[in-house]
């Protein structure tokens, strides 16, 4: 039997505040233990939460972004359990009246396109760490993290395998960070996923039986995870047996998911609206003034990368993979508009091996979009040759001469040789040099061909233009 | 002097006649007399009373100088106060030492008053006898034999026994104004969000607000002044100009509208307390107020929602009494949930256990729609009953609660008996209007009994005026048990 692998998926966005979502303690990583936990977030006695409006405004944000509606009023509710690192014995979350309903976001799978349709985003405060290591057999607790405000943005059942999830996963990343609300740091936990993972025989309507896999923190672990799920879930269901619901975690040494709690295990979290927040009212002015300031967003750009500068669907997604590299991008083809193709290869392809190889942003890049523009351009006038432009670059990279190019290439002497008379001299001379080659090439042997441009090409230092040897050679090659 | 208005000791202390140092320890002396009797407080810390004197003497010498600067004021145990054991009447909580005030204690401490000491009070609030504190029961100063009411018991005590002269308590259903009639004091419950909520600690969020406790209907203007404003570190305290509570009080009652709803005046009081209430309106309208009856048709439903929603919040609000960061552990544990269980089996009373309970099962998935989402309905239709009547009247009055202090131990094993002594005072909580008790004579056996103001939103002037007046021509709270 056919198997469609069904999943839904639950993000959790670290909003890029200051200061936590009820607190006025600092949200900034990698503090020392409790340092960063004020009364509030420590749940003293008495102590009340006070939303944070910047908090308010990324979701809001968001909310735009993906074409959703802002809901106003917008109701927090406590989720009640217990567990040693929530502090107040509740989480302030929302339940009914989320601040974002609905939306869509389209992602790129390959060659096409699918959109996704988005069930809610809400705000909630983050808990703190429960640390089981070196405390003589007791568990320490970290409140550092209790109270970091977080967007969790809930995806309808729309994506079908892994590779789907993945592509809505990295857009959305994509998006949050391109809108300025969540660094995406996943390694500090500021985007992490949840998979609601479900199978079901092609061509069948009903949803099968989902498990939810938590807290998978990179790219990789949700596709292993997905994959590994839904193996698991097709072998039960081949086998004859039935899933059950329930929770499970991703071990990621073994690359697997295994049993956390079955639904009958599961909390009743008792919500209710939180009578220490009042419902929050949305402002239209507020809304209209962040609509305003939101940028120009990656759907955008990407339609625009492709109808005006006829870029296909894959390098107009890649440049628009993050707002920084768009950025990069625009700012070099606005130098050299009619060159946006040899643009976007030297961007995906030179720029950023360098930046991976140097393990830096691509606001940290050392050669600047004008910089770049401009050997381009001496590569599009025929100046110097792809090859010698690499070697430039290097010199550019490396701060040579002020960056200058022209500076650079006639220090290295990298000028291409394009003058006919030159090239033909050269070509003659070759020619009567290897009367063999030249017989062998006649008597329909190609390599012959091949070896003779590159014996021009070596009586030139590599400086001559390659096109140009190519045709000349041919002329004079065909003419006798 | 220890029957002296707020106005005359702070007349006294700013003519020099007497220091705060002095005045603070005549009643630091005075609990001390009479404290291991009535159980008033919790905590006394003449070092740190006396400190407080002390400044408040310097604050005085330099001119600057409020009517509460060097006044000794008894805190209800529920508000937090740095470096204060604040316990709120559990053993949960109690080795927690404050780290910081209460809005409501920094607004006391910015005038310069004196915190005399933190009174006794029911476990949480949760109660109406006092009979629930882990620190054991207030007796009433009137009848040791009595209760003092709850939850606000040990303040109404302490003022009661001029232990302190004003103090500060809690209202949720009625925990500052059926204390204050049990003990014949007088008190106020001010509109929901006019007194910051920041450092009490919460027993049910929407309907907890704080309020002076005092001899005198003055006196609670002169508190409310200090107790009263803006706290941006509680979203639920409203923004308002501020207000002197002492404006009106002068005013002639002639022309006001008291309502009397038919339903205060129904069966379920006792004969002592509507004889009382009875004279106290021909009193009302010798200073030209006239009566109309008035009807809070949903009021009887008053009590069971009040049971639904106070105990649901609170099943949530006490939840992070775990053991975990603070206050109360088990001694002995097998895991986690054992720690919870046994910490919170032993630190918590049988009362708010019940409570929880009870919160715990109307939350519950199943039963909330029935239960939660249904007595808010009916909260709505109950203050929509005081509004139709708001336009028919100034205020409304009634008895504050249906009898006089009952005996220690006569309704506690009959929580439901219990439950019925708020049965006038939790409309206007659920409706978030001000309420207040005022002594207006004795009933059965000598104790106590008050009558219950309920005004409109933000009329707190207006019901002072009201009780002010009828303090002029009457002398019940000046009236002190013979102790």
């Amino acid at each position: 039997m056919q198997w469609e692998i069904v999943i839904g998926l639950e993000v959790h966005a670290q909003l890029s505040t200051q200061s936590k979502i009820f607190s006025g303690a600092s949200i900034a990583y990698g503090a020392m233990p409790n340092t960063q936990a004020c009364n509030i977030d420590l749940a003293l006695p008495g102590v009340l939460p006070v939303l944070n409006r910047g908090a308010v405004e990324r979701a809001i944000k968001f909310g735009l972004a993906v074409d959703a509606k802002i809901n106003s009023p917008s109701i927090f509710a406590r989720k009640n359990y217990f567990y040693p690192d929530l502090p107040k014995g509740y989480q302030i979350s929302q339940y009914e009246l989320p601040i974002v309903e609905g939306g869509s976001i389209r992602i790129q799978v390959g060659e096409s396109e699918k959109t996704i349709r988005l069930t809610r985003a809400h705000l909630e405060e983050d808990a703190g760490k429960s640390l089981h290591e070196d405390f003589h057999g007791m568990s320490g607790i970290d409140l550092n993290r209790a109270g970091t405000p977080l967007l969790e943005i809930v995806s309808e059942p729309d994506l079908r395998g892994s590779a789907e999830a993945v592509a809505y996963a990295k857009t959305l990343h994509a998006l949050v960070r391109w809108i300025g609300i969540c660094d995406g740091n996943m390694q500090e936990g500021s985007f992490r996923c949840d998979a609601n993972v479900s199978v079901r025989p092609l061509g069948i309507e009903k949803f099968g039986t989902r498990c939810e896999i938590k807290n998978l923190n990179s790219f990789r672990f949700l596709e292993k995870a997905i994959e590994f799920e839904a193996e698991r879930q097709i072998d039960i269901l081949e086998e004859g047996g039935t899933i059950r619901q329930e929770t499970r975690l991703f071990d990621a040494n073994k690359g697997e998911t295994r049993t956390m709690r079955s639904k009958e295990d599961a909390n009743d979290y008792r919500y209710f609206p939180d009578p220490d927040l009042l419902p929050v009212e949305i402002e239209p002015d507020l809304i209209a003034q962040l609509k305003a300031a939101l940028p120009e967003l990656p759907q955008a750009r990407h339609e625009r990368y492709m109808s005006d500068y006829d870029l296909s669907v894959y390098d107009a997604s890649v440049l628009t993979g993050s707002r920084e590299m768009a950025d990069y991008f625009e700012a070099t083809v606005k130098q050299f508009p009619a060159q946006a193709k040899l643009c976007a290869n030297w961007i995906m392809g030179e720029i950023s091996a360098r930046l991976n190889k140097a393990d830096i942003e691509i606001t940290a890049c050392p050669v600047a979009p004008e910089k770049l523009a401009a050997l381009l351009a001496r590569i599009h006038d025929g100046t110097i040759s792809g090859k010698a432009a690499k070697t430039v670059f290097d010199s550019m990279w490396q701060g040579d001469l002020d960056q200058n190019v022209d500076a650079i290439i006639e220090t290295k002497g990298l000028k291409q040789i394009s003058d006919d008379s030159a090239i033909e001299e050269l070509v003659d001379e070759v020619l009567a040099e290897n009367a063999q080659q030249v017989a062998d090439y006649r008597n329909g042997k190609e390599k012959a061909f091949n070896s003779l441009v590159g014996q021009v090409m070596k009586a030139t230092k590599g400086k001559a233009n390659p096109a140009q040897v190519n045709a000349m050679l041919k002329k004079k090659l065909e003419s006798r | 002097m220890f029957n002296d208005s707020l106005k005359q000791l702070s007349k006294r202390l700013a003519d020099r006649k007497i220091s705060s140092v002095e005045l603070t320890t005549e009643f630091l002396e005075r609990i001390k007399q009479l404290n291991p009797q009535y159980n008033a407080f919790i905590t006394v810390d003449e070092e740190k009373a006396l400190a407080q004197a002390c400044s408040a003497d310097q604050k005085i010498a330099t001119g600057d100088t409020h009517p509460l600067t060097g006044i000794p004021v008894a805190q209800k145990d529920i508000f937090c106060a740095k470096g204060w054991l604040t316990t709120c009447g559990s053993k949960i909580l109690s080795n927690f030492v404050s780290p910081y005030d209460a809005g409501v204690i920094e607004r006391f401490n910015a005038v310069g008053a004196v915190n005399i000491g933190k009174t006794n009070m029911d476990e949480f609030a949760m109660g109406s006898s006092n009979e629930t504190s882990f620190y054991g029961p207030v007796r009433n100063p009137w009848d040791v034999a009595a209760v003092p009411g709850g939850s606000s018991g040990g303040s109404a005590c302490a003022v009661a026994a001029r232990m302190a002269p004003v103090a500060t308590g809690t209202d949720t259903g009625g925990s500052i104004r059926q204390p204050a009639a049990l003990c014949g004091i007088s008190g106020i419950k001010p509109t929901y969000g006019t007194v910051s909520r920041y450092g009490m600690i919460a027993f049910a969020s929407s309907l907890d607000q704080g309020g002076p406790m005092a001899k005198s209907a003055e006196d609670l203007a002169l508190m409310l002044n200090v107790m009263t404003g803006f706290d941006a570190r509680d979203s639920t305290s409203l923004q308002r100009e501020t207000e002197d509570y002492t404006r009106d009080l002068e005013k002639p009652l002639s022309g006001l509208r008291i309502g009397l709803p038919k339903e205060y005046f129904a069966e379920g009081m006792s004969s002592d307390v509507e004889k009382a209430v009875m004279q106290a309106l021909e009193e009302y309208r010798k200073l030209g107020a006239q009566t109309l009856e008035v009807s809070l048709p949903n009021s009887p439903l008053s009590i069971p929602v009040y049971y639904v929603l106070a105990p649901a919040e609170a099943s949530s609000n006490l939840s992070r009494y775990d053991g975990v960061r603070y206050g109360y552990r088990s001694k002995s544990y097998q895991d986690l949930g054992d720690m919870y269980r046994k910490s919170r089996a032993e630190g918590f009373g049988a009362e708010v256990k019940r409570r929880i309970l009870i919160g715990t099962y109307v939350l519950s998935h199943g039963y909330y729609d029935a239960y939660y989402i249904k007595a808010q309905k009916v909260r709505r239709l109950i203050a929509q009953d005081f509004k139709d009547v708001f336009t028919q009247c100034d205020v409304i009055m009634g008895p504050t609660a249906p009898t006089v202090a009952f005996d220690l131990g006569e309704k506690s094993s009959d929580p439901v008996q219990m439950y019925l002594s708020d049965i006038y005072t939790s409309a206007a909580s659920l409706a978030g209007l001000p309420g207040m008790s005022i002594p207006i004579g004795f009933g059965e056996k000598e104790r106590p009994v008050g009558l219950h103001i309920i005004g409109n939103y933000f009329a707190e002037a207006r019901m002072l005026n009201a009780a002010h007046q009828y303090q002029r021509v009457t002398d019940w709270h000046r009236k002190m048990p013979d102790l």
